[in-house]
């Protein structure tokens, strides 16, 4: 599974620095792609795969992950300049290209400060050690009386000397690595940048000015422009083609057919007919007038209407696998007492990232050389290694920014078609895809049923809990007629936090129609809808306040065992990051406090709504205030965020991703839905595959961090699961209407 | 032969009249800050002025641009209090649409000195940002029409 891959942070630091590489030798990245008027770096003296500081002390810090609106290039980089004692005004950070070397480069699962952040510190200390001794054997003094005391150079306190990192940086490339063990860690009071309010995103002067580098923005000299008519229906092919027309457009040079891919589809090409011409635009005009005959396939008989009654129909009966099983929820429910059961739909979602998908290739001579928005470059090189038969060392993936990801680009399949067709034409090729079939042709969120059931005491508090989900799982992406999501269910199905006596969790089978990829929290979305919106439903049925409710279903404070679940924590040591029911209720209390949750009157037609869910380690609640107006609009005046994702480096930045989690799950919770008929996407632009707009978006987020020294965890993903339960759960204390089907705006509240 | 002036230079074209905007500011002059969102204008990723104020490139054949005055971000005087205000608020999470929101943000501001938070969403809503900057769009607006007065 992409999703919770995890790196051993140990082993990775003695193969990179023990061994001393040389890496940095010469600019990782050419100057033509980037703005030509930053000097060339200078030759860097200090030998280490991740950093190199040049005789006029500019630090160079290489980002391994990529940069697609959640801060990791800057993240990364400033925790080793923190340890380093650098002044982050003499950094350079450069982009590093896809390499097994760096271990996982994969920006995804919320999960890149998580995987380096001991890494970056380690590699940062190591390096300040290495400048500390070069200094002392320099004065001749020992080293112990020398430091780093201020940012940038290292003194000697008792004769008031100090040498600059410049000047040692040759002296301090001659010497050995440091051991681990002789490594002195900075204490967190010493820290300068880690958890400060007022670090800045590497790349914000050049976001606004126009001169950031998007995967829409690279160039190749002498490349061709390719726009390319995929299949309707996933896994067409071509039964006739006439391009007579296509060709007359000026500009178009030639159409070139990609074929369909082999299954699984995997991130292969998914087929077609490309137009290759001088320029974008010619070659989209040349794709309007390319006649095909399509050949659909398999899937021509996918119809979301009929495959969402299947679902369901799945969800209702036992047989799927089970992922969790505490007590005897069967023997509980024969007893008789109040049964309440409840079943949720969530729809396939669009990644729809503001850049669309897009790449640069360049094959030749049996190498290939790329430039993407990629969030995972060593797969773009397993792709095309793949697709062309070369090997994966013979590819070079650059890493642009990314205008956007959230999944969408760990998925290298635009990447491959430039590759073939850059192979075919024996010339850099640039594919653009158009807003049509970003929407058209997406590896989609799943879409999924799920059955609630539970059995609930004289006090309200359920005695056993039932649930069942049904989705097409990211697995037949891999899998050739994969039914089962085993690997997904880490993601708010085997982990249900609630103190439970019966209480059993199932997955049963779906086959896919469309290419099923994860989106920003992946299955969280649906599960934490349907698990938060039935426990606020139990709530109300008790006749208990939401919160109240919430805080007695998670019950005492404890670290949850999941001995014999499928939970795996994200890949994560249960020692390292416990599911700490104390870290959760700390959130929902202070949501609540600060939503004024039991104190403020609520006028007619408003309501607040709440949920909390730990997602990729890191512990969320979310309180959403909505106003449905006499016409039945929702409109949303506040959000209130309480998060807990351990230590944070970049305050301010994690800040923005749970307030732009809220405008993200505003959009599925409200708008978002992709339908299918004969196998045909029906959505294919903003128009009718809708997302949240100023006007319709929170107005006011309020996020609070909580104050944590435990290890780090997730940022990106996990503010959007909580959101769109607590907006459902808003909706009904506003109305009176228990919704169960998202997106919201197909139901008529009034 | 349409003539026109993109930031300050005279420019000529002799191709395809129909040609958007946004492909000869991007694919023939190289000035890429501003984006292909979707084509159809409903994004504003591709905002730039004609004549002081915002327009949708992608949708903006360049026989519509005969004699015109294009202003792209690439001409916009560093910094302008927009993007100052963006600086400090800490705008930004991908970037992508945010040439396009600042363009968006200029043309507002020159017609509306002190805009209402009614104001703002008139103008910004055609905007889309999927990384959901909009609060800070918001506040960043605010804080610029402020330094500006």
């Amino acid at each position: 599974m992409k999703i919770i891959e995890n790196v051993s942070r140990r082993g990775f630091l003695q193969g990179a620095l023990a061994s001393g590489v040389f890496v940095l030798g010469a600019r990782l990245v050419p100057d033509a792609l980037w703005a030509a008027d930053e000097p060339a770096a200078p030759a860097p003296l200090l030998p280490s795969l991740w950093m190199a500081i040049a005789a006029d002390g500019t630090v160079t810090i290489v980002a391994h992950r990529s940069e697609m609106g959640c801060g990791s290039r800057t993240a990364l980089p400033l925790v080793l300049a923190d340890e380093l004692g650098a002044d982050w005004k003499r950094v350079k950070i450069e982009q590093a290209l896809g390499d097994p070397k760096y271990g996982g480069q994969d920006t995804d699962g919320s999960h890149s400060v998580r995987d380096s952040f001991d890494l970056m510190r380690e590699t940062g200390a190591a390096a300040k050690l290495m400048l500390i001794r070069a200094a002392a054997v320099k004065w001749g003094v020992p080293e112990n009386e020398c430091g780093v005391s201020e940012p940038h150079f290292v003194t000697h306190k008792a004769s008031g000397r100090r040498v600059g990192f410049g000047e040692l940086a040759e002296a301090a490339a001659g010497l050995p690595v440091p051991k681990r063990e002789d490594l002195k860690l900075n204490p967190r009071s010493a820290w300068r940048y880690i958890g400060k309010d007022n670090n800045v995103l590497y790349d914000l002067p050049d976001m606004l000015t126009g001169k950031a580098v998007f995967g829409m923005d690279a160039k190749m000299d002498g490349m061709a422009y390719a726009s390319i008519e995929h299949p309707p229906v996933l896994g067409g092919t071509i039964k006739s083609l006439d391009d007579k027309e296509a060709l007359k457009v000026a500009g178009v040079k030639q159409t070139v057919t990609i074929d369909t891919f082999k299954p699984p589809h995997m991130f292969q090409p998914l087929g077609g007919v490309a137009v290759i011409a001088d320029n974008t635009w010619a070659a989209f005009q040349g794709r309007k007038k390319l006649k095909i005959d399509w050949e659909h396939g398999p899937h021509a008989a996918y119809n979301s209407d009929q495959y969402r009654k299947t679902l369901a129909e799945t969800a209702r009966k036992p047989g799927g696998h089970v992922v969790r099983s505490i007590g005897d929820v069967d023997a509980e429910f024969v007893k008789g007492g109040k049964i309440i059961e409840a079943e949720y739909y969530a729809p396939h979602l669009a990644h729809a990232s503001m850049e669309p998908p897009v790449a640069v290739v360049d094959v030749r001579d049996g190498k290939a050389t790329c430039w993407a928005p990629t969030q995972n470059p060593q797969e773009v090189q397993n792709t095309l290694s793949s697709v062309l038969g070369i090997k994966k060392e013979d590819v070079a993936c650059h890493v642009t920014l990314l205008g956007g990801g959230f999944g969408r680009k760990s998925k290298p399949d635009q990447v491959a078609e430039a590759a073939v067709l850059s192979k075919k034409l024996g010339k850099p090729v640039k594919v653009v895809w158009t807003r049509e079939d970003d929407i058209r042709c997406d590896f989609y969120h799943s879409v999924a049923a799920m059955y609630m059931k539970a059995a609930v005491g004289e006090n309200g508090m359920p005695t056993a809990w039932l649930q069942r989900s049904v989705f097409p799982p990211i697995d037949s992406t891999f899998t050739a007629g994969a039914q089962y999501g085993d690997g997904e269910m880490d993601l708010g199905w085997a982990d249900v936090p609630f103190d439970l006596p019966n209480h059993r969790a199932e997955n049963g089978p779906a086959d896919f129609h469309v290419r099923i990829g994860w989106l920003r929290s992946v299955d969280n979305i649906y599960h934490a809808f349907a698990m938060h919106s039935f426990a606020d439903e139990l709530a109300h049925n008790a006749g208990k306040d939401s919160v109240e409710y919430l805080l007695a279903l998670i019950g005492p404070d404890r670290k949850i065992d999941f001995t014999g679940s499928k939970f795996t924590n994200y890949g994560a040591s249960f020692d390292q990051y416990p599911y700490d029911t104390a870290r959760l209720k700390r959130v929902v209390q202070m949501a609540a406090e600060k939503a004024g949750w039991g104190k403020r009157k609520m006028g007619k037609g408003r309501g607040l709504g709440i949920a909390a869910h730990r997602s990729f380690l890191t512990y969320v609640a979310t309180v959403v205030e909505v106003e449905v107006d006499g016409k039945g609009q929702v409109g949303i005046p506040s959000v209130w965020t309480a998060v807990d994702a351990g230590t944070v480096v970049s305050p301010d930045n994690v800040r923005n991703q749970f307030e732009g989690a809220a405008v993200f799950g505003t959009s599925l919770a409200l708008f978002s839905e992709i339908t299918a008929t004969n196998g045909v996407i029906n959505q294919n632009n903003f128009g009718n595959y809708r997302l949240t707009r100023m006007n319709r978006a929170p107005k006011h987020v309020d996020v609070q961090i909580v104050d944590s020294e435990a290890p780090p965890a997730g940022a990106g993903e996990p503010g959007v699961p909580p959101f769109a339960p607590a907006l459902f759960n808003a909706v009904f204390a506003a109305t009176g209407k228990r919704v169960r089907e998202m997106p919201l705006a197909k139901t008529k509240l009034v | 032969m349409i003539r026109f002036k993109v930031n300050g230079k005279e420019k000529t074209f002799d191709g395809d009249p129909e040609m958007p905007l946004l492909w000869y500011l991007r694919d023939v002059l190289g000035l890429t800050g501003t984006k292909f969102g979707c084509g159809v204008s409903m994004c504003g990723a591709c905002t730039v002025h004609k004549d002081g104020e915002a327009i949708r490139s992608c949708t903006t054949a360049l026989k519509d641009v005969s004699g015109a005055e294009i202003t792209t971000i690439e001409g916009i005087a560093v910094m302008h209090p927009v993007q100052k205000a963006w600086m400090e608020i800490k705008v930004p999470q991908c970037g992508y649409c945010q040439t396009g929101q600042i363009m968006q943000a200029i043309s507002l501001l020159k017609d509306n000195k002190h805009p209402s938070d009614e104001d703002i969403n008139n103008a910004m809503t055609g905007n889309l940002c999927r990384c959901g900057t909009y609060q800070r769009i918001r506040a960043a607006i605010h804080q610029a029409a402020k330094e500006m007065a």
